[in-house]
């Protein structure tokens, strides 16, 4: 079995899976818990000054009948006194040396920044987490991501806190500013020891149509709140990897947004993060999915044959680039498998409207048929021979095949069939000698 | 006619539950969010009416009751009772894409009974109407028959202003609809509702006249633009053997219809033991429907083996399950009264006799084929159906148009539904109400 420890900037960790600063990691029950579910480690909930929070605080986006797709809060930092929060992470440090806990803080003045740290550490933290993140509330108190906002305040705090403290410092980014390299230099050249990110993305949920309230109401109003969960991945990657590939920024990611399960966990890993940090999930869940986060994870690490879970690290990165680099040569091309295929039809309606005009059935789009056609009345352009005599084979009426001269491979057909393995990309030669 | 009509309490029909009750906002919702939104969707295809169904489907998922429940009444304004009553096994929900990928096939006629249902209770807590009834115009339909094809027929042609009188012999409307659907499928009471509904459209149902008797053909043609035909089959057909008309043999029509809507009507204590002849959908229904009122046997005794039966698998399965028998290759010839009633039969390979005894006997072996003969000069075919154009509906005399179980030999509700609404179409086609093209691409 691959060794899953990490050594984070100093952060031991007996593997990459820690509770994200949140509702997961509010208090020191909860952390112990996780600990004994299988998390490595914890980000505890972010600490700082005295606030109340709001009711209601949640709100999702439901896909088609899957809950919470993506996640939208506008919850503050703790709300429980401080004393309680660091009696808790001393108990929690004692009883599980071994585990990582970090402690996340947001505070404004360099006083009450020393003060905080000091507490922390006093209490046994392992590392601090500095909340240059949050999208809500705090920033119009000039905390969280006003200072991710700004590259040079980041700078300094960052500096303040990295000469105060004795633990690894971990500057978490919020995703809300237009090139996540600034940030990210900014805390480097800070001296931060490690990075974390995505926070959350600044969002309004939705609105209650019966009152015209935004979601989530609080009486009959609402804020614009931060938005994670599965939803979110895909642009928490893509920061993630363009901090790692950038080679002025030499300190290691943790990653955050989105994460549910060992593959997506394995895909930030290879994308340049050292550890990976998970909220929402756990929010759905519980504790309980990161026992498959392990046991998944380290079977893939075994067949890809690594030994350690550092072996992945940023083992996408080469293959990550600018679009000028990618080979205008290489084709692709749609295929149907008729054995596979039950018929109904989205991918000849998604290439008919949304992509190239070239999946064609047999009812829709061959003389044989027309006349008796319900979408007879603009018939579609000629139809070369060559496919028309495809459609004479013996495939069943029902299934739609492609005219793989016209395909320009865009993967839609493939992304919209329900039926896994039915449409496959292959390559083809390509004719065309291009550049750009 | 009386709105708000209702059958008398304690008829056997009540001691039955629905098999499939009305879906939950949350269960339609999942149901619906299952649903893959094909194209050209196979269900579609399947379906009698062509109800666009993953349209509707897709409108349930958004929380657009109202749309999806119009979506379905474009084609079957019986939306609500061909919910039920369809066997959906055998269409749309037999074609579903599903079947062939290892997951159960959508529930679409319980989405379907949802959408219509929720619609309608809207317009009546709303005091609203879905559809907008156009302006009368100075045309005028009479249908004869209040069976489901008259009903679909009037309605079409009632949303387009077109007066539509329908002449029904009976005391109450929905032909088989309300006397023969299996009760566990649909209540007589629920079907009766739908006809309440659908005389919002304005079309008139004039009970107790008899065409033929009370009113001529003659009359009808000559004081009408045109007459639809909706007169379904006649009575049980009968074996003509001897013995049949004993008492304790009855037809399956007949009974069912005694079950369903007769509150004087009860089993005898002492009936134990039931023989039904016939192997079609009736004698399926009226056996399972004996066994679920407590019968402790019931046979199903039929001239051939289970798979040459016209009836359905999936509903011989079901009334197997609830106990009824089944007999195979037993051909009638005589029935005697003893104590209790004898069948004699001889097997239909070997020739070998052999006797069942009953207290009862059902015939189900179909119904007589005689709406035509009412109209004089009508072209039938050798089985006794009315022949008709199969866009229009037109039949072979002037002005009259017929559709329903008297063209087709006795198929389903929703194959007389759709009959309906095409030689409504035709009709207001050929007045210059509608143009026809337009409405087959769009809703046919
Ligand atoms: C026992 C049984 C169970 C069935 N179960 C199902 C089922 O589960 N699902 C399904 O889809 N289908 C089922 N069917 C079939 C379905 O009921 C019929 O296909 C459908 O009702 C046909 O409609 P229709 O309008 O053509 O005729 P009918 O429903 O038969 O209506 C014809 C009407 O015309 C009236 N009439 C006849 N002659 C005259 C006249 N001279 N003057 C005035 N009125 C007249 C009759 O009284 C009757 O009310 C079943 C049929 C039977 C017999
Ligand atoms: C209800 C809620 C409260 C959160 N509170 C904090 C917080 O106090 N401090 C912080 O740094 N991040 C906070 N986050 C952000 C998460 O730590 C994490 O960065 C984000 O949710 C993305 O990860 P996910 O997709 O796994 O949820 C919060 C998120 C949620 C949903
Ligand atoms: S890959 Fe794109 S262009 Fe090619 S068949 Fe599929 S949808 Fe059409």
């Amino acid at each position: 079995m691959a060794d899953l420890s990490i050594n984070m900037c100093g952060i031991k960790s007996p593997n990459p899976f820690w509770l994200a600063s949140g509702p997961p990691s509010n208090c020191g029950e909860q952390v112990m818990r996780a600990f004994d579910a299988g998390w490595g480690g914890a980000v505890w909930k972010t600490l700082g000054k005295p606030i109340v929070n709001v009711s209601s605080r949640l709100g999702a986006v439901d896909h088609k009948g899957n809950r919470m797709s993506g996640l939208n809060n506008i919850e503050l930092i703790t709300d429980r006194p401080l004393d309680t929060n660091f009696k808790e992470i001393y108990e929690v440090k004692k009883r599980y040396p071994n585990h990582a806990v970090m402690v996340s803080l947001m505070v404004e003045t360099k006083q009450e920044w020393e003060d905080i740290i000091r507490r922390a550490e006093d209490a046994g933290a392992d590392g601090l987490e500095l909340n240059f993140g949050c999208p809500h509330g705090m920033c119009e108190r000039g905390m969280g991501s006003a200072v991710g906002q700004e590259p040079e305040i980041l700078q300094e705090l960052t500096s303040w806190v990295v000469d105060y403290a004795n633990t690894p410092v971990l500057v978490k980014l919020t995703p809300n500013v237009t090139d996540i390299l600034d940030p990210g230099f900014a805390a480097a050249k800070g001296g931060a020891h490690g990075l974390s990110l995505i926070n959350t993305i600044k969002s309004i949920i939705g609105v209650n149509l019966d009152t015209l309230v935004p979601l989530p109401s609080v009486r009959d109003k609402s804020t614009n709140g931060g938005y994670c969960g599965p939803a979110v991945k895909p642009i928490a990657l893509h920061m993630v990897a363009a901090l790692a590939r950038d080679t002025r920024i030499n300190i290691p990611i943790s990653g955050i947004g989105g994460i549910g399960d060992w593959r997506d966990a394995a895909e930030f890993i290879a994308l340049g993060a050292t550890s990976v940090q998970v909220c929402t999930a756990v929010m759905h869940y519980g504790y309980r999915i990161v026992e498959d986060m392990i046991d998944g994870l380290s079977n893939y690490l075994d067949d890809m044959k690594m030994t350690s879970v550092t072996e992945l690290i940023g083992k996408a990165i080469p293959h990550f680039t600018e679009w000028g680099n990618l080979d205008l040569n290489y084709r692709v091309r749609a295929t149907i498998d008729a054995e596979k295929c039950i018929g109904c039809q989205l991918c000849y309606i998604a290439c008919l409207d949304g992509a190239h005009q070239c999946i064609h059935t047999r009812q829709n789009d061959c003389s044989a048929y027309h006349g008796e056609s319900d979408h007879g009345s603009h018939p579609r352009s000629e139809i070369k021979p060559s496919v028309i005599h495809q459609a004479d084979s013996q495939i069943p009426d029902y299934v739609p095949f492609v005219d793989e001269d016209e395909c320009v491979g865009c993967n839609l057909c493939q992304l919209i069939c329900p039926v896994p393995g039915c449409v496959s990309m292959e390559e083809r030669e390509s004719n065309v000698i291009a550049k750009t | 006619m009386e709105r708000n009509m209702k059958l008398p309490d304690n008829r056997l029909e009540n001691k039955f539950s629905e098999s499939k009750p009305l879906y939950t906002k949350s269960e339609a919702r999942i149901e619906a969010n299952r649903c893959l939104f094909c194209y050209d969707a196979l269900c579609t295809v399947a379906c009698p009416a062509g109800i666009d169904i993953s349209t509707f489907i897709n409108k349930i998922a958004s929380g657009n009751i109202r749309g999806a429940a119009k979506t379905i009444f474009k084609k079957n304004l019986l939306g609500v009772t061909t919910a039920q009553v369809c066997p959906v096994e055998e269409l749309c929900v037999g074609a579903c894409v599903y079947n062939k990928y290892n997951s159960n096939p959508i529930n679409i006629g319980r989405l379907q009974r949802y959408a219509t249902e929720t619609a309608i209770q809207w317009e009546q807590e709303q005091d609203k109407k879905l559809f907008n009834t156009k302006v009368s115009s100075d045309r005028k339909v009479a249908l004869i028959g209040a069976g489901p094809a008259s009903l679909s027929c009037a309605a079409h042609l009632a949303h387009e202003g077109v007066k539509s009188v329908i002449y029904e012999k009976d005391n109450l409307p929905g032909g088989l609809n309300v006397t023969g659907i299996a009760p566990y499928k649909l209540f007589s009471d629920a079907a009766l509702k739908e006809i309440d509904w659908l005389k919002e459209t304005g079309l008139e149902i004039q009970t107790g006249v008899d065409i033929g008797h009370d009113i001529s053909i003659d009359n009808l043609i000559d004081n009408f633009d045109a007459v639809f035909l909706g007169a379904g089959l006649g009575k049980d057909k009968f074996p003509g053997i001897p013995g049949e008309n004993t008492s304790g043999v009855w037809g399956a029509t007949d009974l069912i219809r005694k079950i369903k809507n007769d509150h004087t009507f009860t089993l005898p204590e002492n009936l134990k033991t039931v023989n039904v002849v016939g192997g079609g959908n009736s004698a399926i229904d009226i056996a399972r429907e004996l066994a679920i009122l407590g019968v402790l046997e019931v046979n199903i005794i039929y001239r051939q083996t289970k798979a040459e039966m016209p009836g359905y698998q999936h509903e011989l399965d079901a009334a197997q399950k609830d106990g009824v028998r089944m007999i195979e290759y037993a051909v009638p010839v005589e029935i005697i009264q003893n104590n209790r009633l004898v069948l004699y039969t001889k097997h239909k390979i070997t020739g070998e006799p052999q006797q069942f005894e009953s207290d009862w006997i059902v015939i189900a072996i179909g119904n007589e084929r005689d709406a035509g003969q009412l109209i004089p000069g009508l072209e039938i075919d050798e089985k006794g159906c009315v022949i008709v154009d199969s866009q229009t509906k037109r039949t072979s005399v002037a002005k009259i148009y017929a559709g329903g179980d008297c063209i087709n030999g006795g198929k389903e509700v929703v194959n007389a539904v759709a009959d309906g609404r095409d030689a409504a179409f035709a009709m207001l086609h050929e007045w210059g109400m509608l143009d026809l093209q337009h409405e087959r691409k769009n809703h046919g």
